[in-house]
């Protein structure tokens, strides 16, 4: 039921404008932060709310809504998020990845490959790649205008010197269209490819931070790297222990008191469509169909 | 942005030990006998009504270093930042030899290449070390920031070009991987040269680069500046308070009083046989004590 005290999608249609021509701004320029005034939500800012702005200005009545938080759409911040859309615009949702229109994300990018005619949404605390080593805001307003990107390269030198090599395993940054350098928002960098040629529009919200960047369908997304350090989408040397999947991104989950941990899918639409269809992992039950 | 650094990679290691750039052009070889490296033409810089500098002009040749003194407040940083594009003057021009272009005026050239120039063909040594390091990065990474801003992507090359200059400036290569926080003046400041020369830069602009040193640090100093100068062959605009570092390293003087030129020429002659009152004094008062 749609709580009617609020307009379609909790934004009034004045801010969903505006919201809009950010992300249309963004797509136009690839890569590229784009300001924007975000506004207060029902919610604390370490919920998304950047990306549930731009969810909200995304959404039309016939779309369906899958919400996940670190692969799993069962996570109190997924069930939340997913909750005010169903009451705030009476979406239909779904968990099925395949099945949605709209995805709104913290911390991953799904298994099964998106299509055109889809929009991944995330959630981005920190938008700026350059922060880390350039605090100045107008200094890396104007490395990203000049292409200036040395900066970035430093980073993965101080990690491998410090580490032996690239230590870096989230909101690894990347190159997009060959032009700006951008934060892919703390997903592992085992999603990083999904990002480029990807047919689904991709969409990042920074709530706090006021900014808005975008990815169209079928760009070019690339992770930094050295040439004697290439670029690894390194996950967990193991397959899942539920279904068996070799080549999803894992979590490892401690089971007993003694010690006992088990390797499953992060993804848990996946590993439940995967079990569903009859693979089982190590430590996996048979279904019954 | 890629070919001008892969123009300038192999530059740096072929630096000839053979002297100043003078002695090449004697030496014969068919290099034209090229123009001034930099033409300042009546530079002024005001404060509201307070002078900075005003009408200063000289040229500097290629492989020439020239020296700038003068008392507190007489100019010689206000000039120093007028000429390597840090402070926009208020009138005159900053003749400098580009290597596409020969020679543009600097003042008037658009930021991106100024800034470009910035990181390729000119260096600057701050007086203060911090204000010219990144003392959030590993000796290894200041000294590797210039390659990987001009395109180099290659960690191993970075290390030993950055291993090889540590070296030069006489810090041991079991620093490299440590921050300049953990170093003594001295070698912040030595930090600070081989950061700015690892690109093998035509011109090197320097504001007071023994300051706030111990005496007999300021020696050691004063010594492998002198080795690199003559080594590399650099040009150089050297501001000091103190007539012993011109003595040992400007081929040419200038004496500021005021925001003024009082008097210039070749440092033998204008430390031995001062014209002008001001400089009779200040070499006197020096000398004597
Ligand atoms: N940012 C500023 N605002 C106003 N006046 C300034 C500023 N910077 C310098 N001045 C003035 O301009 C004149 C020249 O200063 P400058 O710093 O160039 O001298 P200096 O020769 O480098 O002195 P020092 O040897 O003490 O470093 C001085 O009168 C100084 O007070
Ligand atoms: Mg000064």
């Amino acid at each position: 039921m749609t709580d009617t005290a609020y307009n379609f999608a909790y934004l009034d249609e004045q801010t969903k404008r505006m919201i809009r021509r950010a992300i249309l701004k963004g797509l136009a320029i690839p890569g590229y932060q784009v300001p924007f005034a975000s506004r207060e939500m029902p919610m604390p800012y370490g919920w998304g709310t950047g990306g549930v702005q731009v969810s909200a200005a995304t959404l039309t009545p016939d779309d369906r809504l899958k919400v996940i938080d670190q692969g799993a759409d069962d996570t109190t911040n997924a069930v939340s998020i997913r909750k005010f859309f169903e009451r705030t615009a009476g979406v239909a949702t779904t968990e099925a990845t395949a099945e949605a229109t709209v995805i709104q994300t913290r911390h991953r990018i799904p298994e099964v490959p998106l299509t055109e005619g889809q929009i991944l949404v995330y959630q981005v605390p920190i938008p700026e790649p350059l922060r880390f080593l350039e605090p100045r805001e107008t200094e890396t307003r104007k490395m990203h205008a000049l292409e200036e990107y040395g900066l970035m390269h430093v980073k993965l030198y101080e990690d491998i010197a410090r580490h032996g090599q690239i230590a870096t395993a989230y909101a690894y940054p990347v190159k997009v269209e060959g032009r700006y350098v951008m934060d892919p928002s703390p997903i592992p960098k085992f999603d990083n490819p999904k990002m480029s040629d990807c047919g689904a529009i991709q969409l990042f919200g920074a709530g706090r931070e006021q900014r808005i960047y975008a990815l169209p369908p079928w760009t070019q997304v690339v992770s930094l790297d050295f040439e004697d350090f290439p670029f690894e989408a390194s996950k967990a040397d193991a397959a899942c222990d539920l279904c068996g999947a070799e080549n999803s991104y894992l979590d490892e989950v401690i089971t007993d008191d003694a010690g006992g941990r088990i390797f499953v899918c992060s993804d848990t639409d996946y590993c439940r469509s995967r079990r569903e269809a009859g693979f089982v992992g190590a430590q996996g039950e048979e279904q019954v169909a | 942005m890629k070919s001008l650094g892969d123009a300038l990679f192999p530059l740096t290691p072929a630096l000839s030990p053979e002297g100043r750039g003078g002695a090449q052009v004697a030496s014969g070889a068919a290099v034209p006998p090229a123009g001034p490296l930099l033409r300042v033409e009546e530079i002024g810089k005001r404060y509201g009504a307070r002078i900075g500098c005003a009408e200063v002009s000289f040229d500097l040749w290629p492989g020439e270093v020239m020296g700038i003194v003068g008392e507190s407040g007489s100019g010689k940083t206000t000039l120093l930042n007028c000429l390597a594009g840090q402070l926009a003057p208020d009138t005159g021009r900053v003749m400098f030899d580009t290597r596409e272009r020969g020679m543009v005026d600097t003042v008037t050239m658009s930021e991106p290449e100024r800034r470009m120039l910035g990181r390729t063909d000119w260096a600057f040594v701050h007086q203060h070390a911090r204000d010219g390091l990144r003392m959030n990065v590993s000796a290894g990474g200041n000294v590797g920031e210039r390659l990987m801003a001009v395109g180099a992507r290659h960690y191993g090359q970075i290390r030993d070009r950055a291993e090889d200059w540590l070296g030069r400036v006489e810090i041991d290569a079991d620093r490299m991987d440590d921050r300049p926080t953990a170093f003594s003046g001295g070698m912040q400041q030595r930090l600070q040269i081989a950061r700015n020369l690892v690109t093998g830069p035509r011109l090197v602009f320097m504001d007071e680069p023994t300051g706030g040193l111990d005496v007999s640090v300021q020696a050691r100093l004063l010594d492998l500046l002198r080795g690199l100068v003559r080594e590399m062959g650099l040009s150089a605009i050297i501001v000091t308070h103190d007539l012993a570092v011109v003595r040992l390293l400007a081929d040419r003087l200038m004496v500021m009083k005021d925001g003024h030129v009082v008097e210039q020429g070749l440092t033998d002659q204008v430390l031995d046989d001062p014209q002008h009152a001001y400089t009779q004094l200040l070499v006197s008062s020096v000398l004597q004590v």
